[in-house]
C-alpha cells in the first residue's frame, strides 16, 4: 500500500513539474480570435438550450456578446477592461438558479473542448468563473 | 408502502424535468453501502446528475475479491434536486476459505444541508443514515455480535478545487460516521456488552485527470469491538471512468486488513453504475 502511495505522488509530482513555463491564459485561450470563438460557441449552445434560452428573452445579446468576450478577456488576463455592469447588476431579472448555472458551465466547457482547449485550460478558467455563482444565481 | 411508492413517482412526474444538468463526475461513483461517494466512503455528492427541479435514477454493482472473501453489493438508488438521495442495498459475503455466506440489506438516505460541490467556498455538506438489516444473523451472533441491524449516521463534507495541481481539479471528502456495525454489518452489530456508537473517520481524496477520469486514495477507519478477531482499517487506491453520465466504470487495490482472523485480506474492487 505504501508503496503504491508513493508511486501516486510521484506520478502527481512528475504531472506537476512536466509543465513548461506556461504563456498566460488569455494567449492559451487563443487571445481575441480564440475567447471569440468560444463565446459564440457558448451563445449557439444558450439559444439552442430550451431550459435556458427564456431567461435571455429580453437580452441584447450583441451587447451581451460584445461584453462577454470584453470580460473573458480581462478575466483571463488580457488586455481589455470589461465595461459592463457588475455581476449582481448584470444578471438582475434573469432570475438563473443553479441547474442553470450547471447548465452554462456544461455548455461553456463543450464550447472549449469545440475549439481544442486543453482540459488544465480549461479548468483555469472555470477556477475564476465559479466563485460568481452566489452573485449571479437568484437575482 | 405501496401508497408512499406511488405518492413519490406522482411527486417526480411533477418535477418539470428529467435531465442531467451537472457537470460529469460530480456525482461520483456508488459505494459499497449504495451511497454516492468513492468505493467505501460516503461522500457528500448527491448520486447522479441531476441539479435542482431535476432527479435521477441510478442502479450499480460492486465486485470485491480479496484472499479469503468475495463480497457483491447490488443496488438501486433515487436522487431528487440535487438534495436527497434514497438507497437500497443488498450485499452478499462470501466467505470462499470458511465456506457459507453473510448477506444484508441496507437502506440509505442523504440530505444535502449546504453548499456546492464546485461553486461554492464552504464544501457540500450531506448527513445521511444507513439503516442495515442483517439476513444471516447467526454466525455474527455466534462471534459475539449482539443485534442483527443497527444504524449509521454520518456527516460529509466534500469540495472541488478547480485547477489545483497541474491544472487538474482536486476533490477532498471527509466523513466522520456514528456506526455500530462490526465489519460494516457484515458480522452484525455491536457486542456482548452493548452496542453504542462509536466515531469513525473516513477520508478520500481524487484527482480528475481529464473530465472522464479519476484516480484516488481512501481511508476508512473501523472500529474494533468483536472479541474473537481483530477488525481493521479499510484503504482502496481507485481509478474512475466516466464514460458519459449514463455510465461510470470504478476499478480500486483494496487492502481491507484482517477479517474474522484471517489477516492481510488484500485484492481488488470492480464497480458498474448506471444513471438516468
Amino acid at each position: 500500500m505504501k508503496s503504491l502511495l508513493s508511486l501516486l505522488s510521484t506520478a502527481l509530482l512528475l504531472l506537476a513539474c512536466s509543465q513548461t513555463p506556461q504563456p498566460s491564459l488569455y494567449q492559451q485561450l487563443g487571445e481575441e480570435a480564440g475567447i471569440t470563438a468560444i463565446t459564440d460557441q457558448l451563445l449557439y449552445r444558450i439559444e439552442h438550450d430550451p431550459l435556458i434560452v427564456n431567461h435571455f428573452r429580453d437580452t441584447d445579446i450583441p451587447r451581451f456578446r460584445h461584453l462577454l468576450i470584453e470580460q473573458l478577456c480581462e478575466l483571463s488576463g488580457g488586455p481589455c477592461v470589461y465595461s459592463g455592469a457588475t455581476m449582481e447588476e448584470s444578471h438582475t431579472g434573469l432570475n438563473l438558479n443553479t441547474r442553470d448555472f450547471d447548465r452554462l458551465v456544461n455548455h461553456l466547457i463543450s464550447a472549449m473542448q469545440q475549439q481544442g482547449i486543453p482540459y488544465g485550460t480549461q479548468n483555469q478558467l472555470l477556477a475564476l468563473l465559479a466563485p460568481m455563482y452566489p452573485e449571479v444565481i437568484g437575482r | 408502502m405501496n401508497k408512499t411508492v406511488i405518492w413519490l413517482l406522482l411527486a417526480l412526474l411533477a418535477l418539470p424535468v428529467h435531465a442531467a444538468s451537472r457537470v460529469l463526475a460530480t456525482g461520483g461513483a456508488t459505494t459499497i453501502e449504495g451511497s454516492a461517494g468513492g468505493g467505501i466512503v460516503p461522500w457528500a455528492v448527491i448520486n447522479g446528475y441531476g441539479s435542482n427541479e431535476e432527479w435521477s435514477l441510478q442502479a450499480f454493482g460492486s465486485w470485491v475479491g480479496v484472499d479469503d472473501f468475495t463480497l457483491h453489493s447490488t443496488g438501486i438508488g433515487l436522487s431528487v434536486d440535487n438534495r436527497w438521495e434514497l438507497s437500497y442495498a443488498r450485499q452478499q459475503f462470501k466467505l470462499d476459505s470458511i465456506g457459507g455466506q453473510l448477506r444484508q440489506d441496507i437502506v440509505g438516505v442523504k440530505y444535502r444541508l449546504a453548499g456546492q460541490l464546485l461553486y461554492t467556498n464552504l464544501p457540500q455538506i450531506s448527513l445521511g443514515l444507513h439503516y442495515k438489516r442483517h439476513l444471516d444473523f447467526e454466525l455474527p451472533s455466534l462471534v459475539g455480535a449482539r443485534s442483527r441491524s443497527g444504524v449509521d449516521a454520518y456527516v460529509a463534507a466534500s469540495k472541488v478545487w478547480l485547477d489545483a495541481i497541474a491544472g487538474r481539479n482536486l476533490l477532498l471528502n471527509g466523513t466522520i460516521r456514528a456506526t455500530q456495525a462490526n465489519q460494516t454489518g457484515l458480522l452484525g452489530f455491536g457486542n456482548t456488552e452493548n452496542q453504542r456508537h462509536q466515531l469513525m473517520f473516513e477520508g478520500s481524496a481524487a484527482l480528475l485527470l481529464t473530465h472522464h477520469l479519476a484516480v484516488g486514495v481512501e481511508f476508512k477507519q473501523k472500529p474494533n469491538r468483536l472479541a474473537f478477531a481483530d477488525e481493521q482499517h479499510w484503504r482502496d487506491l481507485f481509478v474512475a471512468w466516466f464514460v458519459n453520465p449514463n455510465l461510470s466504470v470504478t476499478a480500486a487495490y483494496v487492502d481491507l486488513g484482517s477479517i474474522a482472523g484471517l489477516p492481510s485480506q488484500q485484492g481488488w474492487y470492480l464497480a458498474l453504475e448506471g444513471s438516468w
